[in-house]
């Protein structure tokens, strides 16, 4: 992910020269003992080192056995470009040609002329034995890595023992934490991902004018959207803009979808996963920054085009986006993904009810109030106005009261009009626009209208 | 995963983030070694429960004392990987006392887990072409000849990179802690 680059790949290795060192003699191994394929016919000749054959009948092995080649393991056979392959008749190959072979004998990815070849060699060559023999050890070290998918929560785990053994001087800030989790989550989900993964198409599901609306994208595509977006915040923080580039070309591209568009549309290829670098770069690079603001967010606002949301709440909506877009991901590639931390979702949660009352207001704008609507029974700004008890259940849950009518009033007990039920991360699903308002399973009491209204605000809060 | 290609500068500028203790440099250390952390230590442990609790002791370690790496000696990698192996085997000595096993057989444990550990640190931090090449010739049975046609690299550099990728994976052998950092640890 931090750019492997190919060109420079052979400077890279040149420093480990031709000796990786070779070890004390003798060192046997499990394998001594064994018998190695076409060896039985071995020459013990004088430049043998002790213990390593000799001139009896039969040589005492000092090569772990070849781990069985292609050809005896039933898959399908490499192509035989040489048909003398066929019959195992030793080649005339030079010394230094036949050393050049020891790592590929070692594997069994020589062809049986050149195994024979090799092998008869080994019991003219003393220098050429020992590394064979070291070689062979060496293969028997390979071992196939086992799932390398780490626990999530380990993280969690981890980093909560070390402050709690060493107090940061600059901790990250509470409402960053959310962020700081959710990228960690999704980035470890695309750890094992392979051109497939990350190819495999994605549909960007949201809700406008109170209708589902949808855009294709692929796994690739997505992490392109998250970069983008989080954009905003980045160069909010005087960070630079992954757009950039585009945004000079592109004066339109504001806001989430037009940046996203722009993005997507100034690469001359569909995004790639060398995609996944720069969007964990600018993430790990925001939660740094934002540790620096000293837990306040210093009054900085985070412009989204068509609105703004302060620094802090601006950070737990990208840690929302980051939240759903990796279900999104999970599912497009069939892998099971877990819902934030109970204390991280509740604060999502709690940012979406601080932004239904603007969301109404902005319904009843655009005139999608339900029909027949009284008229809104106005209040004094800071004055306690109509109110829905917005109730959460689960380990994240909690009890809101949102103010009906304009987003100056402060919701009301005394005026409570209605009661709505469900669970944190099913209202999450409606908040993404994952649920249609009708589906969601909620509890209700009170005032059916504005219920409706409600949650259909909140399904409003989602977009691309 | 991060390869061996981050600049040394990354190593230092971590190094005085923790010092200053800015808890976003603990995440970021976390999230580029973790996996490193925790394969190298369930090698040596082959359990979940102390290969995580030897991630958390390895971290806790790093982040209480980030002074003790002396970049001098080797990359931040090297080190933690270092660290990683003291730690699991001294959880493999603890855990062993006990059931009182033969002295040998524990030693003999240790010397293999230790072997194990290095040979999996070498693995994970070896020139990607040379473990690109093993791989293919390895895990993917492809003989060298096809491995060569699959890197796009000749004949010649293939069987090169296979015999130089097992001339440094036979280094896991070799007595001390793994290659590239010579502190004491």
């Amino acid at each position: 992910m931090k750019g492997t680059g190919g060109s420079g790949a052979h400077d890279e290795y040149g420093e480990y020269g031709e000796h990786a060192g070779h070890g004390e003699e003798g060192r046997g191994g499990a394998a001594r003992g064994e018998r190695p394929r076409g060896y039985a016919d071995g020459r013990g000749s004088g430049d043998v080192p002790p213990g390593a054959g000799g001139s009896g009948p039969v040589p005492a092995p000092r090569i772990p056995m070849p781990r069985a080649s292609v050809e005896d393991s039933g898959l399908p056979l490499p192509d035989l470009a040489d048909p003398g392959d066929l019959a195992p008749v030793p080649l005339d190959l030079s010394h230094d040609v036949l050393k050049s072979l020891l790592g590929a004998w070692a594997l069994a990815a020589c062809s049986a002329a050149e195994t024979a070849a090799v092998e008869e060699h080994l019991g003219d060559c003393g220098s050429c034995a020992d590394e064979a023999r070291r070689l062979r050890e060496a293969v028997g070290l390979l071992h196939q890595p086992e799932s390398l998918d780490l626990n999530p929560a380990l993280r969690t785990r981890v980093l909560a023992a070390c402050l709690n053994r060493r107090p940061p001087r600059i901790p990250v800030p509470d409402w960053a934490a959310p962020y700081d989790a959710e990228t960690a989550r999704l980035d470890a989900l695309l750890q094992d991902f392979g051109d497939a993964e990350w190819h495999a198409p994605v549909r960007l599901r949201w809700f406008e004018a109170d209708a589902p609306t949808s855009r294709r994208s692929t796994v690739a595509g997505v992490i392109a959207h998250l970069l983008s977006v989080d954009g905003l915040v980045a160069t909010a923080l005087g960070l630079e803009d992954p757009l950039a580039e585009v945004a000079d070309a592109d004066r339109g591209a504001v806001g989430p979808a037009g940046r996203t568009e722009a993005y997507w549309r100034a690469s001359h290829f569909p995004p790639t996963r060398s995609v996944r670098g720069p969007w964990r770069e600018q993430s790990h690079s925001l939660v740094r920054t934002v540790s620096f603001t000293g837990g306040h967010a210093g009054g900085l606002t985070v412009p989204y085009g068509d609105f703004a949301l302060p620094l802090h709440d601006a950070m737990l909506d990208r840690a929302f986006e980051c939240w759903v877009h990796a279900e999104d991901i999970a599912e497009a590639v069939d892998y099971p993904y877990a819902p934030p931390a109970p204390r991280h979702l509740n604060r999502m949660i709690d940012l979406a009810a601080r932004l239904l009352p603007t969301a109404l207001a902005a319904r009843r704008r655009a005139g999608l109030s339900g029909p027949g609507r009284r008229t809104p029974h106005l209040v004094p700004a800071g004055a306690p106005g109509r109110s829905l008890r917005l109730e959460i259940e689960g380990p994240a849950g909690g009890e809101w009261l949102i103010p009906l009518d304009s987003p100056a009033a402060v919701g009301s007990a005394d005026f409570e009009v209605a009661h709505v039920a469900l669970d944190g991360v099913e209202f999450c699903k409606l908040a993404a626009g994952h649920v249609p308002p009708a589906e969601a399973a909620v509890g209700q009491v009170g005032d059916r209208e504005a219920i409706r209204d409600v949650l259909f605000a909140v399904a409003s809060l989602s977009r691309m | 995963m991060a390869r061996k290609d981050v600049p040394p500068r990354w190593d230092r500028k971590m190094q005085q983030r923790l010092a200053r203790g800015e808890a976003a440099a603990l995440g970021e250390l976390y999230d580029r070694f973790a996996s490193l952390v925790h394969s190298l230590a369930h090698r040596v442990l082959a359990g979940e429960q102390d290969a995580d609790a030897v991630t958390r002791e390895v971290f806790a370690h790093v982040w209480e004392h980030p002074e003790t790496y002396d970049p001098q000696q080797g990359p931040l990698r090297s080190w933690i990987a270092a660290v990683t192996h003291r730690v699991a085997v001294q959880r493999l000595r603890d855990r062993e006392e006990p059931e009182q096993p033969r002295r040998e057989d524990l030693e003999s444990e240790v010397r293999r887990a230790s072997v194990a550990a290095r040979a999996d640190y070498i693995v994970h931090s070896m020139p990607a072409p040379l473990r690109a090449a093993l791989d293919l010739a390895y895990f993917q049975r492809r003989d060298y000849r096809q491995t060569a046609a699959d890197l796009g690299v000749t004949e010649d550099e293939a069987r090169r990179r296979l015999r130089l990728g097992l001339q440094l994976l036979s280094t896991a052998h070799d007595t001390g802690t793994p290659p590239g950092y010579r502190g004491a640890v």
